[in-house]
């Protein structure tokens, strides 16, 4: 049992925070953000490349930029930052000790080592093989090794999660359940066991033979396997950026669920569903029936798309009561018009629903759809669509969450207020458009993963159509907009924790983040809400509704101008 | 609050409220709906990517292309030496993927049917029919044949749209479709 001088009380929030805990929070985050900042980088050359008059790298160091940055903001960012989540989710709300702090560190430095012992592979060239890695194309055996190693830390750590459960269970720091945000990231961690073992099952075979122990991998086996990996794990920041949708309405809004069962009953269809979607990348193998791939894709996707749905409505539901409760009432939108947006954790938040739902959703389940992935498998729709879920939505909406944590994990003030109020708004602009304009080139035929679009070397010519050009720069003037706002965000992180000033009690009381308005008793009978007169959020699902389903026809008709094929 | 746990202790107990239960509602029929699209399609639609894959040795997919490409070529393209090959209407047209090319460039008529057979001698490349926009992954050892009908005359660029190395981006074939 933990000494109790190793706590502190938050006197904001009232929680009580174990300092092992909070010092591995800090330093998971603090590494995810580095990795952020390395594989932005990265990310802005590859823009730059493809942005045909600046046409940036030369063909090799754009592969291997491309790897790298693949690597550093899906794997190693978002990872290092849900490590982070878990242990806030779990020390820190449920006020109880950290389990095994000791074995939480080693579970970081397993990350670190395996982070850069991938990056050093990748820089060294010889491993350019993308984020897939797909076989018989071969990296470096460190390549393959870093990635393991990593992969077994954030086990680990996933693990020290689950210990933590259980000790607040028995010392009993908490009544009744756990909170939502505490559900929505136990969801997380369960998807990534079985994501992780997905990977170690693929990965250390693959090792073995870039080390000569196995001679050969069948490419549909790995293909198959790897996806268990490789999808699943956007599926664990699908989780994770809910629970911090509803982490963050909680504390600056003080916005409660409309249901508990109903927000709980989606994160379950997530456990549930989400792990069959990785088959919709093999849905133009050969080799896989007809009847595999619409199970796949339909029956067990559109179970966990309802899950998304569901939160489509409760998040914003949750928004729009507790600022109805909070006095906001007039007209339908008032509550969205007099909202706190010039808080970057509430409108980074909102920015990442709604481009999340509208551009990464739809386009998933469109891409997801059995026949209709002809039409963009393998081009930069897959890209822009990806960019949607994990740049609008996870990185968008972690970085609005540490406008929180910094003030209440780091307890400093933020440097540099109005930047900290605009990056929200740059990043996610820029995130936008760097989707919006590589689904518009994907839906044009440019290919992802290309050096090179207007293929002047190649011994046969092609030309894509002159608008697809047109797209890739506007990709490119996005990605720099995106860039902009990713270096601010960096400055006012890591300005605000190195220089901000000291938060004492006498900020807290008088510049508080956390919501402080009365909590009143619930009003009405329903759930958890306050009430459910949310007339505002029922109008946005309805367009959201409609968009969704027109985009979907129009897709079908598209395909329906295609050869005709059996 | 979502941070806290829930102040109802029996949460699951608590019954829906009728907005909620109409959007769930809405959005599972929705599901379903989607669902039977693809099944619909699979019986009216005709654009379905075929079921029929072999196992094959490369080795040996290379020399039924060569003899392919041997019985039914009828010119080159251009200087570059590669042929040019018009398969019978209705019979097999052979296409393989390998560093860094297609091969070999097909000459198809409109509104007839072809038995495409495809696959790669190396790894894994793209096959990614341009501007018609129909993409389709080619394995190593895996053989996929798809019948297909051009209903469109022209010149059509089969680029590769999988990641295959340095020369990836040089890896562009053809297939012509003359009217008859």
């Amino acid at each position: 049992m933990a000494s109790t001088e190793s706590f502190r009380t938050c006197p904001e929030t009232g929680l009580k925070v174990h300092g092992p805990a909070e010092t591995l929070i800090k330093a998971n985050a603090v590494v995810a953000v580095v990795f952020l900042a390395i594989g932005g980088l990265f990310g802005l050359l590859v823009a730059l490349t493809r942005w045909q008059a600046v046409h940036l790298l030369g063909p090799e160091t754009f592969y291997l930029a491309l790897t790298a940055h693949g690597a550093d903001v899906l794997l190693f960012w978002i990872l290092f930052f849900e490590v982070a989540l878990l242990y806030f989710a779990s020390a820190v709300l449920l006020n109880c000790r950290l389990a095994t702090p000791r074995i939480a560190w080693a579970a970081f430095v397993l990350m670190l080592v395996g982070a850069l012992m991938a990056n050093v592979a990748v820089l060294q060239g010889g491993s350019s093989v993308m984020f897939t890695s797909y076989v018989p194309m071969m990296a470096a055996p460190h390549f393959y090794l870093g990635l393991i190693i990593f992969a077994v830390g954030a086990l680990v750590a996933v693990f020290v999660f689950f210990g933590t459960l259980v000790i607040a269970r028995q010392e009993r720091t908490y009544q009744g359940s756990i909170p939502l945000v505490t559900f929505g990231a136990l969801t997380a961690a369960i998807i990534a066991v079985y994501t992780i073992a997905s990977g170690a099952i693929i990965l250390v075979p693959t090792w073995l033979w870039s080390i000569g122990y196995i001679s050969h991998i069948d490419t549909l086996m790995y293909k198959t396997v790897w996806w268990g990996l490789g999808h699943s794990s956007q599926q664990v920041n699908v989780a994770a950026h809910v629970a911090v949708w509803y982490a963050i309405a909680a504390i600056v809004l003080g916005a409660k669920p409309l249901s508990e069962k109903v927000s709980r009953g989606a994160f379950l269809l997530y456990i549930f569903f989400l792990q069959l979607a990785a088959a919709h990348h093999l849905l133009v193998e050969p080799g896989l029936s007809s009847e595999f791939k619409v199970f796949n894709t339909s029956y067990a996707i559109y179970l966990a798309v309802l899950g998304s749905m569901i939160h489509g409505l409760s998040v914003p539901g949750a928004i729009e009561a507790a600022q109805r409760h909070n006095g906001v009432t007039e007209g339908i939108f008032g509550w969205l018009r007099r909202a706190p947006w010039g808080n970057p954790a509430f409108s980074g938040m909102v920015m990442s629903i709604v481009m999340f739902g509208f551009l990464g959703g739809i386009s998933g389940v469109v891409l997801g759809t059995e026949q209709l992935n002809l039409l963009m498998h393998n081009t930069l729709y897959v890209t822009g669509h990806f960019h949607a879920t994990v740049v609008t939505g996870t990185t968008l909406a972690f970085m609005a969450l540490t406008y929180l944590l910094i003030p209440l994990v780091w307890r400093r003030e933020l440097v540099l207020p109005t930047w900290a109020k605009w990056q929200p708004y740059m990043f996610g602009l820029g995130a936008m458009g760097i989707s919006l304009f590589m689904m518009g080139a994907g839906t044009l035929g440019v290919s992802r993963r290309h050096w090179d679009i207007t293929f002047s070397d190649a011994p046969v010519a092609f030309d894509y159509p002159p608008a697809a050009f047109a797209m890739l720069a506007l990709n490119g003037i996005f990605a720099v907009i995106a860039s902009a706002g990713g270096i601010m965000y960096i400055v006012v992180v890591v300005g605000s924790i190195l220089f901000g000033k000291k938060r004492g009690e006498v900020e807290m009381r008088t510049n508080p983040v956390v919501f402080q308005g009365r909590q009143v008793a619930a009003v009405s009978s329903y759930g958890s809400a306050h009430t459910l007169q949310v007339p505002g959020t029922l109008v946005l699902v309805a367009i959201f509704f409609t968009a969704f389903v027109l985009y979907y026809y129009i897709n079908w008709k598209f395909l329906s101008e295609v050869w005709p094929m059996g | 609050m979502a941070i806290t746990s829930p102040e109802v202790r029996l949460w699951w107990k608590e019954p829906l409220h009728k907005i909620e239960l109409i959007w769930i509602s809405i959005a599972f029929l929705w599901g379903l709906i989607m669902f039977a699209t693809m099944v619909y399609w699979h019986i009216y639609g005709t654009q379905n990517l075929s079921n029929e894959a072999y196992r094959v040795i490369p080795d040996q997919y290379a020399e039924r292309v060569d003899a392919f490409v041997a019985e039914n070529t009828v010119r080159e393209e251009g200087d570059t030496g590669i042929p040019v090959v018009r398969p019978a209407a209705g019979g097999d047209a052979y296409m393989l993927g390998r560093l860094w090319e297609w091969y070999p460039i097909l000459e198809l008529q409109k509104g007839q049917s072809y038995r495409l057979h495809l696959s790669s001698l190396d790894w894994l490349h793209g096959f990614s029919l341009q501007p018609t926009n129909i993409n389709i992954q080619v394995h190593p050892e895996y053989e996929m044949v798809i019948t297909i009908t051009p209903d469109e005359a022209g010149e059509f660029g089969v680029v590769c749209n999988e990641y295959c190395g340095i020369g990836h981006h040089q890896m562009v074939g053809k297939i012509y479709v003359v009217e008859e």
